[in-house]
């Protein structure tokens, strides 16, 4: 990336003057090293989103931002709807409601350490992960509906999971406005034997220690202690998901003219927040936010089954729920003035500062945790919300290391055998049904997830409270 | 992107291109049908080695779209939806394309995971990279990135 392009706010803000059919200016938080690394794509689609009707105040990436599809990955964007504001499938990604969440174990190191073998082949033989896997849970037509208008409180009542764990996820578990009848029967069937899967790719669940505090308080709050150990998960709305994002991304491109909408580039396809596809595709899209809700809920459950078979006490309570992918309705303080805006977060997570209404009693004090998954090697962190990010990106952070290398490139790099191999030397055992796929997520193919998580603290977007190391890595 | 050496081409035949997160998909061939059919050969040697699927089931698909290149996208989306409803792995393309019509048969099998080690699942086509065109008189390309 060429910097002469970005007006240098400060060490860690560059801003992209408007030009041509900006709307807006193009906000990217990174550390001059990160944003030279950045593809040059990533400049052109965060000025290309600042061309989208009713964009308010910036186009804005995130440290880790890379070349997505419309949206760069690491996009946030806000739309006003009595502003002609848009909602765009591509801002939100195929993996509708992908994100990120953590449960407490009490255990030790130590503890875990000394079945850390037996339980990482439980894990990975009780949690269906990979291409082609499948659920005990089968869904027809009316359990179909009441998951998807449900999400993680239809897990619930089903008995997968802990009624204290819907206050700490997002909604509460359960995102109002979803339509079940928005979600085409093509995406119902591909989901039919998917719920409480992982799914592949850069999808994981991992136990990992707490290998670092910053700050003592919150971390406390958040019931993180030093040498005890966390289960974090990562996967989204399955088939489901990617089936809503291909057919509306396809809709609303083939769309766009009817509503005057003139696109920069095809992928930014979007439609009228208030029009009837914009409707529909919001429904639609709420419904998969239910279902990845409710999957990480099931989830959650399976890996709590494994842990009692091998501790006395199974609970692990849920630290906090959070997805990265989605476009949610929030009220942001415009110049003053309170405004409902859909804000698009395209890896990218939310992360609302101390004292927001949405956060439980418990962490409220602390603001929000927002939780940033790493590579297998590099490890991942918990960082929280703070009251500055409203301003800087409508209370928005980054979502993980980002890619430095492409997935051939990784493959051409390293061996899956070598990298297993090399991690279980660090003490990390990874489990995986394919080489090539341990291959493609490779440590080495990430950015250095602690430059991205100390670039995302300088730019005021978010706190570092812990850094999490993997000991055990279940990969899709 | 990465440059094309035209003169290289010999087809049909398929390749991928780097992306970022994702990957590209790129076929070869006298004809768009041909191109198509290579394409989707890309497709699944991003999960697999097309070489060890079996043709042992036949699905068959039909597609119309205004353009060709929202036909592209239609016709790997739909094979998208085939793997993923009927848990399948496809090794062989047979496509015929007339008047904004698709016809089209996939051949493949049960997705094993001893036997096809699949690496990672497919989400969608994207429309990053989108083009059917035809570089030379007689050589056709399809490709687009799509989401894994």
């Amino acid at each position: 990336m060429d910097i002469s392009r970005f007006e240098k706010i400060s060490n860690t803000e560059w801003r992209i003057a408007p030009f041509g059919a900006m709307r807006a200016p193009g906000i990217i938080y990174a550390t001059q090293s990160l944003l030279v690394e950045m593809d040059d794509k990533v400049f052109e689609q965060v000025t290309n989103v600042a061309m989208l009707p009713g964009i308010v105040r910036a186009s804005y990436a995130m440290p880790d931002a890379h070349w997505g599809y419309g949206f760069p990955i690491g996009g946030v964007a806000a739309f006003d709807p009595k502003a002609g504001g848009v909602v765009s499938a591509g801002g939100v990604g195929f993996d509708v409601s992908c994100g990120v969440r953590t449960h407490l174990t009490g255990l030790s190191r130590d503890q875990i350490i000394a079945v850390q073998e037996e339980l990482a082949d439980a894990l990975y033989a009780h949690v269906p992960v990979g291409v082609g896997s499948e659920g005990d849970i089968g869904l027809d037509s009316r359990e179909m509906t009441d998951m998807l208008t449900g999400g993680a409180k239809w897990a619930l009542e089903r008995g997968w999971g802990r009624p204290e764990d819907l206050g700490r996820i997002e909604e509460q578990g359960c995102v109002d406005g979803a339509d079940p009848a928005a979600v085409s029967d093509h995406a119902k069937q591909r989901q039919r034997r998917e719920m409480g899967t992982l799914g592949s790719g850069n999808h994981y669940l991992e136990v990992q220690e707490i290998a670092e505090i910053f700050d003592e308080a919150i971390a406390a709050s958040y019931g993180l202690a030093r040498g005890e150990c966390v289960v974090t998960i990562h996967c989204g709305s399955r088939g489901l998901g990617h089936q809503i994002g291909t057919e509306f991304l396809r809709e609303m491109v083939v769309s766009s003219e009817q509503y005057g909408i003139v696109l920069p580039d095809r992928e930014l396809a979007c439609a009228p927040i208030n029009s009837e596809l914009g409707q529909r595709y919001l429904g639609a899209m709420r419904a998969a936010i239910n279902c990845a809700l409710a999957n990480r809920e099931i989830i959650g459950h399976l890996t709590r089954q494994v842990f009692a078979h091998f501790f006395r006490h199974g609970e692990l309570p849920l630290m906090f729920d959070v997805s990265h992918n989605t476009c949610k309705l929030e009220k942001h303080d415009i110049d003053g003035e309170a405004r409902e805006l859909f804000v698009h977060r395209k890896g990218a997570t939310r992360a609302f500062g101390p004292g927001h209404a949405s956060l439980p009693e418990a962490l409220r004090r602390s603001g929000q945790p927002v939780l940033i998954g790493g590579s297998m090697g590099a490890g991942s962190y918990v960082m929280a919300g703070i009251a500055r990010s409203e301003q800087k990106a409508f209370s928005s952070a980054c979502h993980g290391a980002g890619r430095r290398m492409s997935r051939h490139a990784a493959t051409r790099t390293w061996s899956g055998r070598q990298v297993v191999d090399a991690l279980r030397g660090e003490g990390i055992i990874v489990k995986s049904p394919s080489m090539r796929g341990v291959a493609e997520e490779a440590p080495g193919a990430y950015k250095d997830v602690r430059v991205v998580v100390d670039s995302a603290e300088a730019s005021g977007l978010a706190k570092k409270v812990a850094y999490l190391r993997p000991l055990i890595c279940i990969k899709g | 992107m990465s440059s094309i050496d035209f003169s290289a081409v010999t087809f049909p035949r398929w390749e991928h291109f780097a992306h970022d997160a994702d990957m590209g998909i790129r076929g070869f061939g006298p004809t768009p049908a041909k191109a198509f059919e290579q394409a989707a050969l890309a497709m699944t040697a991003v999960i697999s080695d097309p070489g060890l699927v079996r043709p042992e089931k036949k699905i068959e698909i039909e597609l119309e779209a205004p353009k060709l290149d929202l036909l592209f996208i239609d016709w790997i989306n739909a094979l998208v939806f085939e793997m993923a409803d009927k848990k399948m792995v496809f090794g062989a393309f047979s496509v015929e394309i007339g008047n904004g019509r698709l016809k089209g048969k996939a051949f493949g099998e049960a997705i094993s995971r001893e036997r096809h080690a699949p690496v990672v699942e497919v989400k969608g086509a994207t429309f990053t990279e989108l083009a059917v065109v035809e570089d030379r008189p007689g050589l056709w390309r399809a490709q687009c990135v799509i989401d894994v």
